[in-house]
Formats: C-alpha cells, sequence, structure tokens
C-alpha cells in the first residue's frame, strides 16, 4: 500500500513536471520543470530496487545534461518563444491526435494486460551486478559507446567552435 | 505492489508528453528537451520489464540509453548555437532554409 502511496505521489510530480513542461513559454521554466520530472524519475527507478541507475539518473541526467541545458539557454540568452501559423496547425492536429493515442494505449495496458504485480523496494539492481553484466556481457557494446562519447566531444568542440577562431587555429598549424 | 501496468501508462504519458511538446514547441531548445522527456518515459518502462522479470540486462540498456543520450545533447546543443550564429533565432519556423 506504501509502495503505491509513493508511486502515484512520484508519478503525479512526473506528469506535473512534464505538463508544465509543455505549457511554460519560456525555455529556462521549461527546463526547470524536466529537472523536477528527471527527479521524480529518480524515486521511481529506487521504487523498483534500481538503486544504481537511480543515482546516475540524479548525476547524468538530471546534473550533467540538464547543466548543458541551462547553460545553453543563458548563453543564447533565448527569451519567450513566438507562436506562429504552424504551430497552431500543429497544436490543432497534434494534441487531439496524442491525446488519442495516449488513451487508447493506457485503456490497453490496464484492460488486456495480465501481467502482475513489480515486486518493489527489493533494491536488487546494485553496482556489483550491474558492473558484472557491464564488464563482461556486455563489454563490447561499453567500449564502443566509449568511442562514441569520445566523438560527441570532439563534435561538440568543432561544431561549437567559431568558424573564424578554427581558421586561426589551422593557420597557426600550417605556420 | 504496484501492477506492472501503472508503470508503462506512467511511461506512455511521459512519451506521449514528449512528442506533444515536439510537436507544438516552437523554440529549438524546448524541442530538444521534449526528446530527452521521450527516452526519459522509455527508460522508465525498461526499468519496470526489468523488475518484473528481474532480469538486470534491462538496467544496462537504460545506462547505454542514458549514454547516447549525453552524447546527444553534447552534439545537439553545438548545432543549436552554431544555427543561433548563423541564424539569431532559435525559432525553428524561421529556420527553413538550407543555406543563407
Amino acid at each position: 500500500m506504501l509502495h503505491l502511496i509513493l508511486f502515484l505521489f512520484f508519478g503525479a510530480i512526473c506528469v506535473a513536471g512534464a505538463v508544465n513542461l509543455l505549457v511554460q513559454s519560456h525555455p529556462i521554466n521549461s527546463a526547470l520543470s524536466l529537472i523536477v520530472v528527471m527527479g521524480s524519475l529518480a524515486a521511481e527507478y529506487l521504487l523498483l530496487g534500481a538503486e544504481f541507475l537511480a543515482a546516475v539518473q540524479v548525476i547524468v541526467y538530471a546534473g550533467a545534461i540538464m547543466v548543458l541545458f541551462v547553460i545553453t539557454i543563458m548563453l543564447l540568452n533565448a527569451g519567450k518563444e513566438e507562436r506562429s501559423k504552424g504551430s497552431r496547425v500543429a497544436t490543432l492536429l497534434g494534441v487531439p491526435g496524442v491525446l488519442i493515442g495516449g488513451v487508447l494505449v493506457a485503456w490497453t495496458l490496464l484492460h488486456r494486460s495480465d501481467m502482475q504485480s513489480v515486486p518493489i523496494g527489493a533494491l536488487w539492481g546494485d553496482p556489483k551486478g550491474i558492473a558484472r553484466l557491464l564488464f563482461h556481457d556486455f563489454l563490447l557494446p561499453f567500449e564502443v559507446t566509449s568511442v562514441l562519447i569520445l566523438i560527441a566531444i570532439m563534435g561538440a568542440v568543432v561544431l561549437a567552435s567559431r568558424p573564424e577562431a578554427a581558421a586561426r587555429g589551422a593557420r597557426k598549424d600550417e605556420g | 505492489m504496484v501492477p506492472l501496468s501503472y508503470y508503462l501508462v506512467l511511461s506512455g504519458i511521459l512519451f506521449a508528453c514528449g512528442v506533444l511538446g515536439f510537436l507544438i514547441k516552437r523554440n529549438i531548445i524546448t524541442i530538444f528537451m521534449s526528446i530527452e522527456l521521450m527516452l526519459n518515459g522509455v527508460n522508465l518502462s525498461f526499468v519496470a520489464f526489468a523488475a518484473r522479470w528481474h532480469a538486470l540486462s534491462g538496467q544496462v540498456f537504460v545506462f547505454f540509453v542514458m549514454v547516447v543520450a549525453a552524447a546527444e545533447a553534447a552534439v545537439g546543443l553545438a548545432i543549436i548555437i552554431a544555427v543561433y550564429r548563423t541564424r539569431e533565432t532559435l525559432n525553428v519556423d524561421q529556420v527553413n532554409l538550407l543555406k543563407l
């Protein structure tokens, strides 16, 4: 019973944050409500016993990625978004479509599934088991993601650097 | 005990909110945040299924999704900065030319 209450509490915060992301017009408000969503999702992971993932969710998602977003918003001095004709068409067609699809999926899941409950509060996703999987069964994908991260870092540096600065660097290399 | 379908419904709601934000938002940074919201919704269903079948590999997949999302956020935000530098707008409706 307590687990259900906790699930509903954090789920409500999660959905409220996601809806707030949609209705806010300033990007910084959207970013802050996305942090709320990610924090409450970490609590949901903890309820499901995934303690390692809850920590990673807070550190990587709510920490690193959202800091990147907030810094970019600050750097670009992003203001309120202006509404345009295209966005009104998207609202008229998109909102009913997504709502109908969501209700259909929810109804199917709630009424036509015979899946049992999830045992929660059993903290079985410990770092030890994950590390054993990650460095044994998934060793090749793990190494490939390290290469991916390296490429992403270099790509981010190249894309975000000013063209003049990059050209100056190239000249310096030649000379 | 919480039914598995509750978790899936919550994950579906988050994904639907992400799709909706992708459709109705005009600010490129907010659109990018909607994509992150969709990834989070998918992650929740991964963790719920992993808890249901006691399969730790589901959590490893979530870990990989997070890694790819971090790389994607770094590159995507760099692209947004480059777009802003050349066009001086964040509105996707005004970013409609391949070449300036």
